[in-house]
């Protein structure tokens, strides 16, 4: 039977089962497939905070949504084309996602009555027609695999466990991916337990041959590659191209990279990433705890390495009192935040953009320091370098603010030449620069108003520094009236005063009269919208944030330039609160706080109604 | 005298070009501290202690916490950090674990390392990392104007226990050891000859060296350690560590008893033979934790000296190994190489 092959120019599918069911792994294959074969890419895993919740409940359900195209694309959707359900859990808690017709691949052998009762289930949904509005596969994928792997000297639950690659085969042969890249990727895995390693090939295969062979599938797909601008690619997390935005800000420092960090989601990989990259000279510790890790960072830039701690919310506050030292004693410092739904522990695999005014000002005293937000997950390497930039320029403690969202999703990135990324080096201080041979760690450069930073080690610049207030230029504590006041605004101005791009506007017509801002991760589904509505014949401009602190010189200007500025983020409106207090503009706050991006179709219709109320 | 096993605590620290003298040492800053302060003392022997180890002044760094000991880096004419509460051992792990080629030292007291910052107090002791902490022991806290300290002993009447306190304080040495520190010592403020022989011990120690200092404070908890000062009872309760030596007082000695305890007994009891001798190396840290149980109750036995000092592998050293291994074995990092790692493919 010669099977139809159609062609589609995106689509959008979603694997769903129990925690343990491996779907994170079978997504991230699925992925790289999918990037091998050339067609734009985002990814958004959603998984619980649980371990291994218990089997075939709903909160053990772990999903990954992927979305491929045949142009660029900038989300990773908003509803499924496909859904993977590999039991009753997974398909109760994704169906409320699908759209009418939309597929529905699901494992029978797990509709067993006592699984569709641990989940509410009155009745079996693939037999009481209650699924009529979805197109539903139904695929016995463990007996399949079982059956499959029956000359394999494995276990039975090793069989069983080899049903993620039967799925995974099968969807292969649905969007004709190529396969080797998966073939070899289980080999390297398995490669100490070879015999699973067949059997796990085998599933794989024994999946695709099931798709070519069976009625239940009738039609396959085919996605032609996108037309990305010309260069190497690779597909990349947010955490990845964050780890590796580090390691090359070291190199295009000459610093050597010290990260400071105590394990926290959806932090942790950035620790897991830079620990394997010690060939550069990169050093990871693992602190006691959060203060810990900041201080051993400090320390360690003291020393003149870069460097750097990686956390989430409820670490940087922990960190607080050692960044208001960092502000104090003027040192380059990296504080990574992966915002995660709070307050409190919140949702520690969740995403959210509430950790901004935590940024800005939750420290005693005037505290200021510098913002930088990342707008994708492939933008965490420039964003690393950037804040690595700053920090390094303005010896200052820089936040950098990415969260759940970008750090696990992903993207193809167009990999750039080491040698076109900035020099970010800076010279340390070697020569006494007071009279007589004096060093004073406070006489600042008049142009950045960055104090010189010289290391233990370099003979004649001995000093001290510290948290207790300094005397301007030469350092030493002082209670002055006069001079604390000089200080908190040299301080103030020292941040006031970073280069930072302005701020661009993009607005094809030129003559848009409502613009949507937005910071961090809320740009693609803040772009998709606006096309959305462009494409129906609205006029919007857009532009978006990646400076928080200081804001671009221009930020005033672009916002009193439109009549309207909407401005959605995943918290209860922090930036629009800094914006109106600022620039006195009468910014439309839009929120949603549920732990995920936005949908571009809300976003569309948002902005949409903006324009209407004009 | 060395007390330290392995003697290369400053293997890495570049020597010192000529002679260096306390001057050298000295910072211009005004000392702050109150008269009669026990810290002046400590001061002053550090600053006298230091040129003796032929090191370069500048690749010393002293890193404090909060407290009145903790203002002890302004004094220095090094590089210093006046950090914050409890942080200090925290900013010196990095800076020491970055740069082996630094003598890295941490000022700290009874409050600042053993109640906000006893966290990472006992960590830095188990890494080994090669720092040398100071810890001034008043047992109480100063820069707050006189509450009781995780230190102060049990009923202790103060301005924040007017009945008198009603937690129980920590041993510093029995802490130490508890943490696995590979390096205890304990010595006294007004005893510049002991001190400085711990302290160039301390030194010599390659990992982490924890000296308790006791000092006075002559303002809110005067004459706490006056017994082991005061001629009239100094040598009957002054118990001297020394290596290979029977531990002793002019009147007391260490025997082992029946049940296999370590008490302070009249050293008139029994045949000097079987009088406990000192250990230091003994890789066994239970007889060093028995040693240092020897002060309770209030004071009756106290050893001073090296309680143990035995050679573990230093953090640092571990560290730099692994790097050092990873580029043998791999080669230097190629960013080029790192950025286009994993599955890549061309567009045209």
């Amino acid at each position: 039977m010669t099977k139809q092959v159609r062609q589609l120019d995106r689509v959008i599918i979603r694997f769903a089962g129990d925690s343990g069911d491996g779907m994170q792994l079978t997504g991230d294959r699925f992925t790289a497939e999918t990037a091998e074969f050339g067609n734009d890419i985002s990814t958004l895993p959603n998984f619980p905070a649980e371990i291994r919740a218990p089997a075939g409940t709903l909160p053990g359900v772990s999903s990954f949504q992927l979305h491929f195209a045949d142009h660029d694309i900038l989300t990773p959707g908003d509803a499924p084309n496909v859904l993977v359900a590999m039991n009753p859990a997974a398909l109760k808690a994704n169906l409320g996602d699908l759209p009418r017709g939309a597929d529905i691949i699901v494992n029978t052998d797990e509709f067993t009555k006592r699984n569709l009762q641990k989940v509410g289930y009155d009745s079996n949904p693939l037999e009481d027609g209650s699924l009529e509005q979805w197109r539903v596969h139904a695929v016995p994928l463990t007996s399949l695999t079982v059956k499959a792997l029956e000359g394999f000297d494995i276990s039975k639950k090793d069989a069983e466990r080899a049903k993620n690659m039967f799925a995974l085969g099968l969807l292969s042969w649905l969007y004709n991916r190529p396969t080797e890249a998966t073939i070899r990727f289980l080999e390297t895995k398995f490669a100490k337990k070879p015999e699973i390693a067949k059997a796990n090939i085998a599933a794989f295969q024994a999946g695709w041959n099931y798709g070519e062979t069976t009625e239940s599938f009738s039609v396959s797909y085919e996605v032609k590659p996108a037309r990305l601008a010309p260069g190497t690619y690779r597909n990349i997390t947010g955490n990845q191209a964050l780890a590796l935005g580090l390691v090359a800000a070291s190199v295009r420092s000459g610093l050597p990279l010290f990260l400071g960090s105590y394990p926290i989601t959806p932090a942790s990989d950035i620790l897991h990433e830079l620990s394997k990259h010690k060939r550069f000279g990169v050093r990871t510790f693992q602190a006691e705890d959060e203060i810990a890790g900041v201080g051993a960072a400090l320390g360690a830039s003291f020393g003149g390495s870069l460097g750097v701690t990686t956390t989430s919310g409820p670490g940087v506050v922990l960190k607080s009192e050692t960044i208001g030292l960092a502000v104090a004693t003027e040192l380059p410092l990296i504080i990574v935040d992966v915002q995660r739904a709070g307050p409190s522990t919140g949702m520690p695999t969740k995403t959210e953009q509430a950790d901004l005014l935590l940024a800005l000002f939750g420290r005693n005293g005037e505290s200021p320091v510098p913002v930088v937000a990342p707008a994708t997950p492939s933008d965490c390497f420039d964003a690393a370098i950037e804040a690595a930039r700053i920090a390094l320029k303005y010896r200052t403690p820089v936040f950098l603010l990415s969260d759940g969202y970008l750090a696990n999703g992903s993207e193809p990135w167009r990999v750039p030449d080491p040698d076109e990324l900035p020099d970010i080096s800076v010279p340390f201080t070697t020569e006494p620069n007071g009279e007589n041979g004096a060093f004073l760690p406070f006489k600042r450069d008049p142009e950045t108003l960055a104090r010189p930073w010289a290391v233990p080690g370099t003979a004649g610049l001995e000093h001290r520094i510290g948290g207790l207030e300094k005397s301007d230029g030469a350092g030493n504590i002082s209670y002055d009236p006069d001079n604390h006041d000089l200080m908190v605004r040299l301080r103030q101005a020292k941040v006031d005063g970073i280069d930072v791009p302005d701020l661009e506007v993009d607005d094809p017509t030129g003559d848009a009269r409502v613009l949507v801002l937005g910071w961090g991760s809320t740009y693609g589904p803040i772009a998709a919208a606006v096309r959305r509505v462009r494409a129906a014949g609205g006029k919007v401009a857009q532009a978006h944030l990646r400076h928080l602190n200081p804001l671009p010189k221009n930020t005033g200007d672009v916002l009193r330039s439109y009549d309207k500025v909407l401005l959605p983020e995943i918290n209860l409106g922090q930036l629009a609160m800094l914006l109106r207090a600022r620039f006195l503009v009468d910014v439309i706050s839009y929120n949603r706080v549920r732990g995920l991006p936005f949908k571009a179709q809300e976003l569309a219709g948002v902005i949409q109604d903006v324009i209407d109320s004009e | 005298m060395s007390e330290s096993l392995n003697g290369k605590g400053l293997r890495l620290v570049p020597k010192a070009d000529g002679k260096q003298t306390l001057k050298d040492f000295k910072s211009d800053q005004e000392v702050r501290w109150c008269p009669g302060c026990g810290d002046y003392a400590i001061l002053a022997a550090v600053q006298s202690f230091l040129p003796e180890l032929g090191i370069k002044r500048e690749n010393i760094v002293f890193v404090s916490g909060i407290g009145c000991s903790s203002r002890f880096p302004y004094y220095m004419n090094t590089y210093g950090i006046h950090s914050i509460h409890g942080r200090a051992p925290a900013i010196a792990t990095g800076l020491a674990a970055s740069r082996p080629d630094l003598s890295v030292w941490v000022v700290t007291g009874d409050g600042d390392a053993l109640s906000i910052g006893g966290n990472h107090l006992i960590h830095a002791l188990r890494r080994n990392i090669n720092l040398k902490i100071l810890l001034f022991n008043n047992r109480i806290y100063g820069l707050t104007k006189g509450q009781y300290s995780p230190t102060s002993e049990l009923g202790k009447i103060t301005k924040s226990t007017p009945m008198g306190s009603v937690d129980r304080p920590f041993n510093p040495i029995s802490l130490a050891i508890g943490a696995e520190a590979s390096f205890v010592a304990r010595t006294v403020d007004s005893d510049r000859k002991h001190l400085q022989s711990v302290l160039r011990a301390a030194a010599e120690h390659r990992g982490t060296a924890l000296v308790e200092i006791y000092q006075n404070c002559p303002i809110f908890n005067d004459n706490a350690f006056e017994d082991l000062k005061d001629p009239g009872t100094r040598d009957d309760i002054t118990l001297r560590l020394e290596h290979g030596k029977p531990i002793v007082s002019a009147t007391k000695a260490v025997r082992r008893a029946a049940n296999g305890a370590l008490p302070g007994v009249d050293r008139a009891a029994g045949p000097e033979e079987e009088i406990l001798v000192h250990d230091v190396h003994n890789p066994d840290p239970s007889v060093a934790f028995a040693l240092s149980r020897l002060d309770e109750p209030a004071f009756q036995h106290v050893p001073i000296g090296v309680f143990r000092s035995v050679d573990r592998p230093a953090y640092e050293d571990l560290m730099n190994e692994q790097i050092e291994r990873a580029i043998a074995e791999q080669g230097r990092g190629d960013l080029r190489e790192l950025l286009l790692s994993g599955d890549t493919w061309r567009v045209n």
